[in-house]
């Protein structure tokens, strides 16, 4: 079809051309939206598509970072993964740790925001207090509250000898060690979800405690009964990112057990990250890998779960 | 505020001196700048697992490089080395000049084409100032290539605290108490007749990884045979220590406190233990950690009768490294006879040059920390006592999988025999 046609009549050439700006106009209102999202695609492909897929590959392999040669054994690390007592052990303290430090945690948060949404004075005194441990370094908070929960010096054992009870060993019991450490995990992160509650919660309507302080509500009940089926949406979004955040909690545990990347010597608080971590500082990459996808796997099934617990969570407004 | 000035104008005059000193031991070096092309400016990293005291001598290369920049970086001990072991696999981000640990150099050794080979820097020459064993430490597997100069050794001895001593009415006097303990198992009772006295607070030693280590070290084959094989499960040396350790624990001799754990350095100031096993180095450490403790501390001799050694170090230059020549001429100065006269009386680093060992300033210095203790003649004799082991690629590894299950007795976690078992499964993990 390719004319070359000087003498080509007019009428013909205003066709070409109508023709031609309808289909950038096309090309526009269809294509140039996926230019627009392009950037983040591409950038997650080189940085998370593509490390997701290339683990999976290692993961297959018998692969250490110091022998460029990579033997292909299949599903062999997950095999032997999944017979790992020491890789079960992670796991359940992942879940302990993560049950332990979300649950208080959001309680708390919403309890807080709840406090934060009335008429109070220096309010925005409050609210930067209450982002400061967000801002704080994990490995700052971490070492301040090591000391805290030392078991011959720290200052928790010195109140519970106050009290008349006995010194506690924090980081020698599980159940201790992982008090101690979704404390800390607490501390740093219940002030930032509180903020986030709080700004749902300026969204709901005045009127409807209007209504409800009328109609003689107490405080707990408009909670309750307004506050938390208004901002469900947020409770979701805000249940995921900390599920998400409570199975990757790598910080903590290492440098409680000032860099024991067992977590314990009876692995007591050796969390799924930290357990990569140990595989990872042996150049081991291929088990790592294998690890890195089963947790991956545990992360979409707990998020999966905890979404629908709390999509389907009691009380309804709307 | 008058008193402050006796110790404004000493370290001041310390500089002075130093740069006396340095200027009159640099002459070599600076010819071979002036013969080169004018030179660019350069940078080289240095990366410590510790304050090895090195700030003064960075200052004394300088003053021969006046185009070097020094920088140095310091991390935690167990994350420097693996740090160092993924930034060689990646081939990035390692430092010019790094320090290798005696646990770990038997790790680096086999990966030689990953260092620069320090023979094409002319530091051959240097083979007859050291020990024959330090020396053989950081040669490559076939003994072709240099790869490390050793900068100190860890001759063993006994610290202990005078003043807890005296409470539990054990003899103070540092011949006295070395006698209280000819062996591993005199020292066990020792801590037996500590406990009976019940010093509020204190307890024998700080925790059993330690010594265990110690008794480890003192045998003649240790974690693995000459050939690397890991015999750590058969060598009856390591189970017997392994039993002392955990009987000590029965006999509630630990104040189970990690070393060099914070706590620890709590432990110390605090004196929550009575003796702590004392490497040469470590004499620097305690001072450091606990500077408040001076005068309270004294140093006998190491249970077992000398024998091991414990720790030590040997810098190294990472192929990465672009500038191998002055990083080299800077390891000379870091590891030569001077400095490590100095670094004995400052940090106590045990030189690994034996022709210090009969030196003056080293055989007759007292340490005024350990209420002085002649700490030289202690330490130097234990050096020509010491009887090098082989330590074995993953010996790192494998002290802690053993530190892990003593550490699981003495949290009343396991039986004996069960965390034994535990460690020599995790012995099969280490590949």
């Amino acid at each position: 079809m390719a004319i070359r046609a000087p003498d080509r009549p007019a009428a013909v050439r205003q066709r070409r051309h109508r023709m031609r700006r309808h289909l950038v106009h096309t090309l526009d209102v269809k294509a140039s939206p996926y230019a627009y999202v392009a950037p983040f695609f591409l950038l997650f492909s080189a940085f998370g598509l593509f490390p997701l897929v290339y683990t999976a590959f290692v993961s297959l392999h018998e692969w250490t970072l110091l022998s460029d040669e990579h033997r292909f054994v299949g599903a062999g690390n997950y095999a032997t993964l999944l017979s790992d007592e020491y890789f079960w052990n992670a796991t359940v303290n992942t879940l302990s740790i993560g049950v332990l430090s979300t649950v208080p945690q959001l309680l708390l948060a919403i309890w807080l925001a709840h406090l934060l949404n009335r008429p109070l004075r220096a309010r925005t005194f409050f609210r930067v207090t209450l982002l400061l441990p967000n801002v704080t370094s994990v490995v700052a908070v971490v070492v301040i509250f090591s000391q805290l929960f030392g078991r011959d010096y720290g200052l928790i054992n010195w109140v519970l000898g106050l009290l008349g009870m006995e010194p506690i060993a924090w980081n020698e019991g599980v159940a201790s060690s992982h008090v101690a450490i979704s404390i800390m995990i607490m501390w740093r992160w219940t002030g930032y979800n509180a903020l986030i509650f709080l700004a749902a919660m300026q969204a709901v309507p005045r009127e409807l405690y209007e209504a409800a302080t009328l109609d003689g509500a107490s405080s707990l009940t408009q909670l309750r009964r307004i506050t938390i089926p208004m901002i469900r949406p947020t409770i979701v979004f805000v249940v995921v990112t900390s599920t998400i955040g409570a199975m990757q909690v790598l910080a903590e545990p290492l440098l409680f057990g000032t860099y024991s990347v067992t977590g314990g010597p009876d692995r007591q608080y050796q969390t799924l990250s930290l357990f990569i971590y140990e595989h990872f500082t042996r150049l081991d990459f291929g088990y790592a890998s294998a690890v890195s996808w089963m947790m991956f796997v545990f992360i979409v099934v707990a998020v999966g779960v905890n979404y629908l617990l709390t999509r389907r969570a009691k009380g309804s407004l709307t | 505020m008058g008193k402050l000035r006796p110790r404004v104008v000493a370290p001041v005059l310390a500089a002075v001196l130093a740069t006396g000193v340095a200027a009159c031991g640099g002459a070599e070096g600076s010819k071979q700048a002036a013969s080169g092309a004018p030179a660019e400016k350069i940078t080289l990293t240095v990366a410590l697992f510790s304050d090895f005291h090195f700030a003064p001598l960075y200052e004394e290369f300088k003053k021969t490089h006046p185009n070097v920049e020094i920088v140095e970086r310091r991390a935690q001990f167990n994350d420097h080395h693996r740090n160092l072991t993924t930034q060689l696999a990646t081939g990035s981000g390692a430092a010019d000049v790094v320090a290798v640990e005696a646990g770990y150099i038997a790790t680096f050794t086999p990966m030689a084409d990953r260092f620069h080979d320090l023979n094409q820097y002319g530091l051959a020459r240097r083979q007859a100032d050291y020990l024959d064993w330090k020396w053989k430490q950081g040669l490559s597997p076939d003994g072709a290539r240099l790869l490390g100069l050793g900068t100190d050794v860890g001759g063993l001895a006994m610290c202990y605290r005078t003043d807890l001593f005296k409470k539990a009415g054990l003899p103070t006097d540092r011949e006295e108490v070395s006698e209280l303990w000819p062996t591993w198992e005199a020292y066990l009772e020792a801590g037996k007749r500590f406990m009976a006295a019940k010093v509020p607070g204190a307890a024998w030693f700080d925790g059993p990884g330690e010594n265990f280590r110690a008794m480890v070290d003192q045998a003649p084959v240790g974690y693995y045979d000459e050939r690397n094989n890991l015999v750590a499960a058969t060598n009856p040396d390591v189970k017997k220590a392994f039993d002392l350790s955990v009987r000590m624990i029965q006999a509630g001799l630990s104040a189970k406190l990690a070393a060099f754990s914070p706590p620890w350095n709590t432990g110390l100031t605090k004196g929550s233990f009575a003796t702590v096993i004392c490497p040469s180095w470590k004499t620097g450490s305690i001072k450091d950690a606990a500077p408040t403790t001076a005068g309270k501390w004294d140093v006998a001799a190491v249970p077992g009768g000398g024998g091991g050694n414990q720790g030590g170090t040997h810098l190294m230059l990472p192929k990465q490294g672009k500038h191998p020549k002055e990083a080299a001429e800077l390891i000379d100065l870091l590891t030569r006879k001077e400095t490590q006269l100095r670094l004995f009386t400052e940090a106590g680093a045990l030189p690994s040059i034996p022709a210090l060992y009969d030196d003056p300033a080293i055989t007759g210095f007292k340490n005024p920390f350990f209420n002085d203790a002649p700490t030289g003649k202690i330490f130097t004799d234990a050096a020509k006592a010491l009887r090098p082991q082989h330590v074995g690629p993953k010996a790192g590894d494998v002290l802690t999988a053993f530190g892990n299950a003593l550490q699981r007795v003495e949290q009343g976690k396991q039986a004996p025999e069960a965390a034994w078992e535990q460690a020599l499964k995790d012995l099969e993990r280490i590949k």
